[in-house]
């Protein structure tokens, strides 16, 4: 297990003062000038020697992505946006931070701004996050008030202005062009690319767009060291990392881990095991709902970091691991996922915004078994046609969870479909037509 | 464009004949717009959008946005109101008609709907006499609306009342809550049984040996 003293976030339960006063005490803000001291180049060197993966789900390089931004100012201003958008069912770690450690991440948004040439940055926090916007907003306005926002924000010579900007309730504004359009004050319609935010983003200019996680650990790295950080984990999946256990556990919470750790000893020694031991489990989700389910086979050995769970079909995402036991009917727990694609879906696309609502009926007679055997191979074509045809990813998020589940439960989505049929007699079966 | 002819304003919906930002309002409003360019006023239209229905549920007990509001949203912001139209309805937060005095959103979504939403589902039902979501009760105090991932997954089911989440919710808990909230009070948010935040139950196996203060 991972020791308290190489914990990055050490308020993530709210035990002690998430003021000002509090986070210094922590080590945050300590000498910020001098870090802004080494200069952009040197921050994004750090940052990348760390192997720093994108928290938000993608684990996109963060050094890499921040130097895709303009090297010098031009006329248009340079932006940073920090996503808040926290709503990828099973993830509830950014939350943490917002509420309890929000230092963390106002002075992660100073350096990381300063880093991308960004005099302003705007942090887009759910809507439904409403006591964590004020949570963020009042160490906000603590920062301004003691100098480490604002002008030479913390004495580094570096203008600096951050903003909250809440949301509405729309899981598409976690895509980051969503997010841009939501910012200008439109629908949550993601963009075309390229242009790519970096050239083209925010108010079309350069903006770049990171998860709060990502931008919250920056400062520890800094301090204590790329090298520190990329000695947890393993090669290419680096640092330490918050996760998120939820669903048929007997003890679920957040904790912070390093990476590479298996995930049967995450889910034993920080969320008491699964309900009714290891042999109970069914399946997990084991990065969010967007990546394929595994089963308890693969759980049973896989590591919990981004290459080893891409190894096995599925995904780290943002760590949000939700497990099923055996009392769970997986087919009904992803059917609830695809209501959910379908009422996140913005419409922009065809593919989605007709599949989703398409998957989602198809997958509630799933549930029953009103369908026909064929109809699984049916569903498994649609969610083809859909996956990679689309303008952002939440096509193919709708898509995973059904793949995984058709590789996984086949044969029960097969009982089932017999099952109805032998209750109800074959002549009231369904007519795939319909659909 | 005027409240009776827009296609929002349904028939049966209670359209004030006009909307005017109060004192609270405009102050907040100075400070919002602060935070864009000054070119890039239409940035306000979310929290206008927030603005208005907060004003609405303080001054009327039901927290939505009329259309006349928009169209006052429209005229600050100084765009087409159709721009603030399709705003309001394409995110969910924004209720486009009355609702009751506390609304009451109840997660669906599988990692609370594993951990049992569907009895804080029929809790709800059971003691306002909503039989469907998107309901709202017979003496106005309560609306149910399901609402999709909340973001507080450890702590499912959660609850959604107005702004706060109640977490770790059973039927019993929703329950009290409710009738609680029918007694005019307002019962502290977070775990209904006791947990340290996102800790696991019974308390932090990890950060014990950070000393805060």
């Amino acid at each position: 297990m991972l020791s308290d003293q190489d914990r990055i976030f050490t308020n993530l339960y709210g035990i002690h003062d998430a003021g000002l006063a509090g986070a210094r005490r922590r080590g945050d803000w300590d000498n910020t000038a001098a870090l802004i001291a080494l200069g952009r180049d040197k921050l994004i060197e750090e940052v990348k020697a760390s192997g720093l993966r994108g928290r938000g789900g993608a684990g996109f390089p963060t050094g890499l992505k921040w130097s895709f931004m303009p090297k010098e100012i031009g006329e248009r201003p340079h932006y940073l946006v920090i996503n808040a958008d926290e709503s990828e069912p099973g993830s509830c770690k950014d939350r943490d931070i917002l509420r309890h450690d929000p230092h963390k991440l106002v002075e992660g948004a100073l350096i990381a701004s300063f880093a991308m040439g960004a005099h302003a940055c705007y942090i887009y926090v759910r809507g439904e996050y409403y006591n964590e916007a004020m949570a963020l907003q009042k160490a906000i306005d603590e920062a301004y008030d003691a100098g480490l926002l604002g002008k030479n924000a913390a004495g580094s010579g570096w203008n600096f202005d951050l903003y909250v900007h809440r949301g509405a309730g729309a899981y598409i504004c976690g895509e980051e062009t969503a997010m841009l359009e939501s910012i200008e004050g439109k629908k949550g319609m993601p963009r075309l690319k390229p242009p790519f935010p970096a050239a083209c983003g925010l108010y079309g200019c350069p903006t770049t767009v990171n998860n709060v996680e990502s931008i919250a650990v920056v400062p520890t790295i800094l301090r204590r060291g790329a090298g520190w950080f990329a000695g947890f984990g393993r090669p290419n999946n680096t640092g330490t990392k918050l996760f998120s256990i939820s669903g048929h556990v007997n003890k679920p919470c957040n904790f912070e881990e390093q990476l590479g750790v298996p995930l049967k000893e995450l889910i034993e020694k920080y969320a008491g095991g699964v309900r009714g031991g290891w042999d109970n489990l069914l399946a997990i989700i084991p990065g969010g709902s967007s990546v394929p389910m595994i089963n308890a086979e693969v759980a049973d050995t896989v590591l919990a970091d981004f290459d080893s769970l891409r190894a096995v079909g599925s995904g780290l995402g943002t760590a949000a691991v939700i497990v099923m036991d055996k009392s769970t009917d997986p087919i009904k727990a992803i059917a609830r996922l695809a209501h959910f694609y379908k009422h996140e879906s913005c419409g922009q696309c065809t593919p989605c915004r007709e599949g989703t609502g398409w998957m989602k009926r198809v997958m509630d007679r799933m549930v029953e078994g009103r369908a026909e055997a064929a109809e699984i191979d049916v569903l498994w074509q649609v969610t083809k046609q859909i996956e990679g045809h689309t303008i952002c990813a939440l096509g193919d998020a709708a898509a995973w969870p059904i793949q995984g589940l058709i590789k996984n439960f086949r044969p029960l989505m097969e009982e089932r479909i017999a099952e109805y049929k032998r209750s109800h007699g074959a002549k009231h079966s369904s007519k795939m037509a319909a659909e | 464009m005027t409240a009776t002819t827009s296609p929002l304003a349904a028939p049966d919906r209670t359209e004030p004949t006009s909307f005017a930002f109060d004192a609270i309002s405009l102050d907040a409003i100075a400070k919002i717009l602060a935070k864009y360019p000054a070119d890039k006023k239409a940035s306000g239209t979310l929290p206008l959008l927030d603005l208005a229905q907060r004003q609405m549920g303080r001054v009327t007990g039901s927290a939505w946005v009329p259309v006349v509001a928009m169209d006052e949203i429209a005229r600050v912001l100084d765009i087409a109101p159709v721009r603030v139209y399709e705003v309001a309805t394409f995110y969910l937060m924004y209720n486009t008609k009355p609702i009751g005095r506390h609304h009451l959103q109840v997660c669906g979504t599988t990692p609370c709907w594993l951990r049992g939403s569907d009895s804080v589902r029929d809790a709800i039902k059971a003691c306002t006499g909503i039989k469907h979501y998107g309901e709202t009760s017979e003496d106005g105090l309560f609306t149910m609306s399901e609402v999709e991932c909340l973001g507080g997954c450890v702590n499912a089911p959660i609850l959604q009342v107005d702004d706060d989440y109640y977490e770790d919710m059973n039927a019993e808990s929703t329950t009290a809550l409710v009738e609680a909230l029918k007694r005019g009070e307002k019962p502290a948010r977070g775990s209904s049984i006791g947990r340290q935040n996102s800790a696991p139950e019974g308390g932090p196996l990890t950060l014990n040996t950070i000393v805060g203060e």
